[in-house]
């Protein structure tokens, strides 16, 4: 089973989102990386960019597939993992915690109200 | 029994199979380190008895089966009247029988073909309902072998089958496989598959031998460049451009497919396979275009990330004659990406002899 943790939202792209302040930091489920499987490489957004929710703004790809990752959140990227762009299978070993993919300064606050809450993805991955 | 071992499970043609245990890149290094065993009993048997058995094979594959000794096995392939490839295969010249293995989902397909080409005094059989098949392999395959086999293992060359007995069942052992790596495949009832797979992991335990799944197959396959029917060749597609030519021999007298294959090779190829990897970053996905700097000249049939050389390789069809060694190309993905033609298999040092 999926691990879902509390303390963070998720996104149906299956990203998940911890707010501290205005920074979001943002990885990939561990629905996600159980999807995938074997993470071979990662592209995330540039340092300084400024990404607008729901934009595709990176890459990851995976022995067997490849995905888009999708900007939780509006704003300038503040930070990006170089630990999991340097050995992306972090993401597979530890999505919440070490396999961090980015942080944003929030621009736009309201769209947290966008995000799922842990019980709301539970019910999603239950779907799909 | 797969289901025991937490294997991720999808249906493949008809079969439930395991696609991947602890995942593809640690699954691949234990084939290429250590030893891994694949349940590949999806893989299609069809059967061929009577005295004109030789001949009916030759008849209907590319290669010459009358070269082989008994026992002998060779790679081959089937051929529609237009030389696109019916399926490729392996054929064991076994004492009374011709023994064709063939693609799980070409099973039904390619029974059909035999049966509707069928000459000469010869009865076909369909066995793959019944037959299961267990894929040893890594360097560590026949010291485990060793432990099951009461004959010394190293003298079973690659290539080669025997008829034996483990504990009593009867298999099929051949030195075999699909991943460049030293190894074994049984065939046996598949009412024995469980029993001789719980055997093998037995022999296997001090060499931490471990399950794999297809997955892992495929990128093992893919590093040697071995060719995967439905990606890197199919009815489209004819030996000759695919790099088989290898296996068609036009001086053993006629065989479906041999004459539009001659004037094939008389009028000149106009693409052929060709193998490539990633010059910077980026992974080659399969159907995706392959250009040079004005316009397209072919299609990825195979790509992924080489789990030996940790960088993205891909097979394709490149028009002639932009396929020489050396050339930098660029597959067209959401990026596109530089990659360059390499000769050979991709992964260069594989157990297998």
């Amino acid at each position: 089973m999926a691990n879902i943790i509390e303390g963070v939202k998720y996104t149906k792209e299956h990203e998940w989102v911890k707010i501290d302040g205005d920074i979001a930091t943002t990885g990939i489920t561990d629905y996600a990386q159980s999807e995938l499987s074997d993470i071979v490489m990662v592209e995330p957004p540039g340092i300084g960019q400024k990404i607008k929710a729901g934009d595709a703004v990176g890459t990851i790809e995976a022995v067997k597939a490849v995905t888009d990752l999708y900007a939780c959140l509006s704003g300038a990227v503040t930070e990006v993992n170089d630990a999991v762009v340097a050995d992306p299978s972090i993401m597979n070993k530890d999505a919440y915690g070490e396999g961090w993919i980015y942080k944003v300064k929030i621009d736009a606050p309201k769209e947290i109200d966008n995000l799922l809450s842990p019980e709301q993805y539970k019910e999603l991955i239950a779907k799909s | 029994m797969h289901l025991k071992n937490n294997g991720k499970i999808v249906e493949f043609a008809g079969y439930l199979m395991p696609v991947q245990f602890e995942g593809i890149i640690p699954e691949h290094q234990t084939v290429r380190t250590s030893v891994g065993v694949f349940d590949v009993s999806h893989m299609g048997e069809v059967e061929i008895r009577g005295k004109d058995r030789t001949k009916f094979v030759n008849y209907i594959t590319t290669n010459d089966a009358s070269k082989l000794a008994l026992n002998q096995i060779q790679y081959s392939t089937m051929l529609y009247p237009d030389a696109g490839i019916v399926d490729d295969l392996l054929v064991y010249n076994l004492e009374d029988r011709m023994f064709l293995v063939v693609n799980a989902a070409n099973t039904e397909k390619d029974y059909q073909w035999i049966l509707d080409n069928k000459q000469f005094d010869v009865e076909i059989s369909n066995l793959s309902e019944g037959i299961g098949q267990l894929a040893v392999q890594g360097p560590k395959a026949e010291a485990v072998g060793q432990k099951l086999f009461d004959f010394n293992l190293s003298e079973l060359e690659y290539y080669w089958a025997t008829e034996v007995k483990i504990k009593d069942i009867p298999i099929i052992l051949s030195r075999t496989g699909y991943t460049g790596e030293d190894g074994f495949e049984i065939y046996l009832d598949e009412k024995y598959a469980v029993r001789v797979w719980d055997m093998i992991f037995e022999a296997g335990k001090e060499f931490n031998i471990k399950p794999i799944g297809l997955g892992a197959r495929d990128t093992l396959r893919f590093e040697m460049r071995y060719c995967l029917y439905g990606n890197d060749i199919d009815k489209t597609t004819n030996p000759l451009e695919a790099g088989l030519a290898w296996v068609v021999k036009f001086d053993k007298g006629d065989f479906i497919g041999k004459e539009s294959l001659l004037k094939i090779k008389e009028e000149g190829l106009k693409r052929k396979l060709v193998g490539f990897e990633v010059v910077d970053k980026g992974i080659p996905r399969p159907h995706q275009e392959i250009h040079n700097e004005e316009r397209k000249l072919g299609f990825v049939t195979s790509g992924t990330f080489s789990p030996s050389l940790k960088k993205g390789i891909g097979i394709g069809y490149v028009e002639l004659p932009h396929n020489k060694v050396g050339t930098i190309l660029k597959v067209i993905g959401k990026t596109p990406i530089d990659v360059k033609i390499i000769k050979g298999p991709f992964y260069k040092r594989g157990s297998h002899k």
